[in-house]
């Protein structure tokens, strides 16, 4: 039995299909993204190989920075949002009638393409008659900024749909770990004299507190990755107001041809990003995981 | 909690599912109307006429082409993918060797890399073995960047299956290509259907490889084709809601109908992660 289950043959032959395609598209394209920036390529001629003169000028680079610092506010306003996503959880998990279906509805906008979601919301932001400014309108607002067009609030205006596509997928994971709480831990502390409010501060909180630092790297990594729906809705613009690190990697190479600079870009890229949830991991880190 | 408090909760979970819900319809709506219609009355009225030649106009724009290519290559990634994921995964589970859970520690890194920082190399190889503007480099990227996410939702399944379903195939004198194929795989359908929808909404909606990859139209997907449309169709409100909605609308109807498989496999997918 232990002889057939440990055949190297067949682990080899099973394991080798996915193994080859994760190595080859995967590892071996992020290893060659930093050697790739030790050089001067247009992407087409032959390589010139300059050491470390890109990753170096990365570091002053203003626009980059600029694009990281985007990247880093997005992700700052994903993580806030999560407490509104938690308190609407709260209160769906509370015995609302229709809770599932709620669920469902809130979902969603998380199963559009980010390419559909950009092109839907710059209609609703359209100056003469997109949804916003009509519904504004309604409200006595009468000269509203141009939502996209504004670099004061062009981010801003571009979390918003961010915020409508993810709200489903946090509010269902969170929902599902609520419902996972005995409800006998509930009904103790309700007896206690404990209000709804401390009831979800001090007992559902803490006991879910590990999937909220779950969702606190998902939030944090999926906004350094950004790209898709910025790249349409405002291509980074206007005037560098909305870039991104992966939109400003992606116009460097495909948009300028600068494919050295631009590698070097992504190399970084994947440096913050791993750093990122090293240092989340850590300071989430459990002394004792609390047990239920 | 009194009457009033528990209308003041309905009130505030409605608002978040008109939130969610609202630009969705807006789109269905103005996707039927008149460019006249759209541009005087208000966004919220129902069209006076239903116009479907937005549709039509749209379809023989030759929106068509976009949605095969969708639908052919989002399900022959989805196919591959979940053959390699489930051998991968039955021998990093169920067979005895040292280096499984290291092997299995560099599939999960996968999880976590930005695609972006893969990008120009991947379409440097794409482009020194000729694969580039060919659909075969879209195929392997698709499955190479959702084994891992796949490969995780299937292995807990695979853990929870008992030993005894191998020792008793094994002994009857089955094999284990046999044991695979005709058991394993079979009694994790349920799983698998879980996985293929989550894969179905990735590949459907990926942008980036297909509009770095393919260059001409015959093998532009939904996502970069409606962005040709948008330009094309620049004032035509009518037309350009008419491509969103064509664009989504496969994805709409698969929640429809399996809505609880979706949310079981967005569930696994994250918590775990």
């Amino acid at each position: 039995m232990h002889k057939v289950m440990s055949n190297k043959w067949f682990i080899t032959l099973y394991l080798l299909p996915a193994l080859l395609l994760v190595g080859i598209l995967i590892f071996i394209p992020l290893l060659l993204t930093g050697y790739y920036g030790l050089m001067r390529w247009d992407g087409i001629g032959a390589m010139q190989f300059i050491g470390l003169e890109n990753y170096l000028n990365v570091l002053t680079d203003g626009k980059f920075w600029q694009s990281a610092g985007n990247s880093a506010l997005l992700a700052v306003f994903s993580t806030l949002s999560l407490v509104v996503y938690l308190a609407v959880s709260m209160i769906l998990a509370s015995k609302i009638k229709g809770a599932d279906l709620l669920r469902k509805i809130y979902l969603i906008p998380m199963l559009l393409s980010s390419v559909a979601i950009a092109q839907l919301w710059i209609k609703v932001y359209n100056p003469s008659n997109g949804m916003l400014n009509e519904i504004l309108g309604w409200f006595g607002v009468q000269n509203p900024p141009l939502w996209l067009a504004d670099p004061n609030i062009v981010l801003y205006s571009i979390f918003i749909p961010i915020l409508w596509q993810y709200a489903g997928f946090y509010i269902l994971i969170y929902y599902a770990a609520l419902k996972g709480i005995p409800e006998s831990m509930v009904e103790a502390a309700k007896i206690d004299g404990a209000t709804p409010f401390q009831i979800a501060t001090r007992i559902k909180l803490p006991l879910i507190m590990g999937v909220v630092k779950v969702t606190i790297v998902l939030a944090v990594v999926g906004s350094l990755k950004y790209f898709d729906l910025i790249y349409v809705m405002t291509g980074g613009g206007p005037n560098g107001a909305s870039e991104v690190m992966a939109s400003y990697m992606y116009k460097l190479a495909f948009g300028n041809y600068n494919f050295g600079y631009g590698s070097a870009v992504g190399f970084m890229l994947l440096i913050i990003t791993l750093v990122v949830t090293v240092i989340i991991r850590k300071l989430t880190a459990d002394k004792e995981e609390i047990q239920y | 909690m009194g009457r009033v408090g528990y209308f003041f909760l309905y009130f505030c979970l409605g608002i978040v599912a008109l939130f969610q819900i609202f630009p969705i319809v807006w789109l269905f709506l103005f996707s039927l109307k008149s460019n006249r219609e759209i541009f005087a009355g208000s966004p919220f009225a129902l069209p006076q006429e239903i116009r479907w030649e937005n549709y039509l106009v749209v379809w023989e724009g030759g929106i068509g082409t976009y949605f095969w290519n969708s639908v052919w290559i989002t399900g022959l990634s989805i196919a591959i993918t979940l053959l390699f994921a489930s051998m991968a995964v039955f021998v990093i589970t169920r067979m005895k060797w040292k280096l499984s859970k290291l092997v299995l520690g560099l599939f999960m890194i996968g999880l976590m890399i930005p695609i972006h920082s893969a990008l120009i190399p991947l379409f440097n190889m794409f482009l020194s073995v000729n694969l580039i503007n060919n659909p075969i480099s879209i195929v392997i990227t698709y499955t190479a960047y959702n084994l891992p996410i796949t490969m995780m939702i299937l292995l807990g399944f695979y853990y929870t299956l008992p030993k005894e379903i191998e020792e008793a195939a094994i002994i009857d004198g089955a094999s284990l290509h046999r044991l695979f194929f005709r058991i394993i795989l079979p009694i994790s359908a349920p799983i698998l259907a879980t996985t293929a929808i989550i894969n179905m909404i990735y590949n459907w909606n990926e942008f980036v490889f297909i509009n770095t990859f393919i260059s001409s139209d015959q093998y532009k997907t939904l996502t970069v084709g409606i962005q040709n449309f948008v330009g094309q169709y620049m004032t035509d409100w009518g037309a350009i809601g008419a491509t969103l909605v064509i664009s989504v609308l496969p994805i709409l109807v698969a929640f429809l109908f399996f809505s609880n498989k979706i949310v079981e496999g967005i569930s696994s997918s994250a918590v775990k992660g």
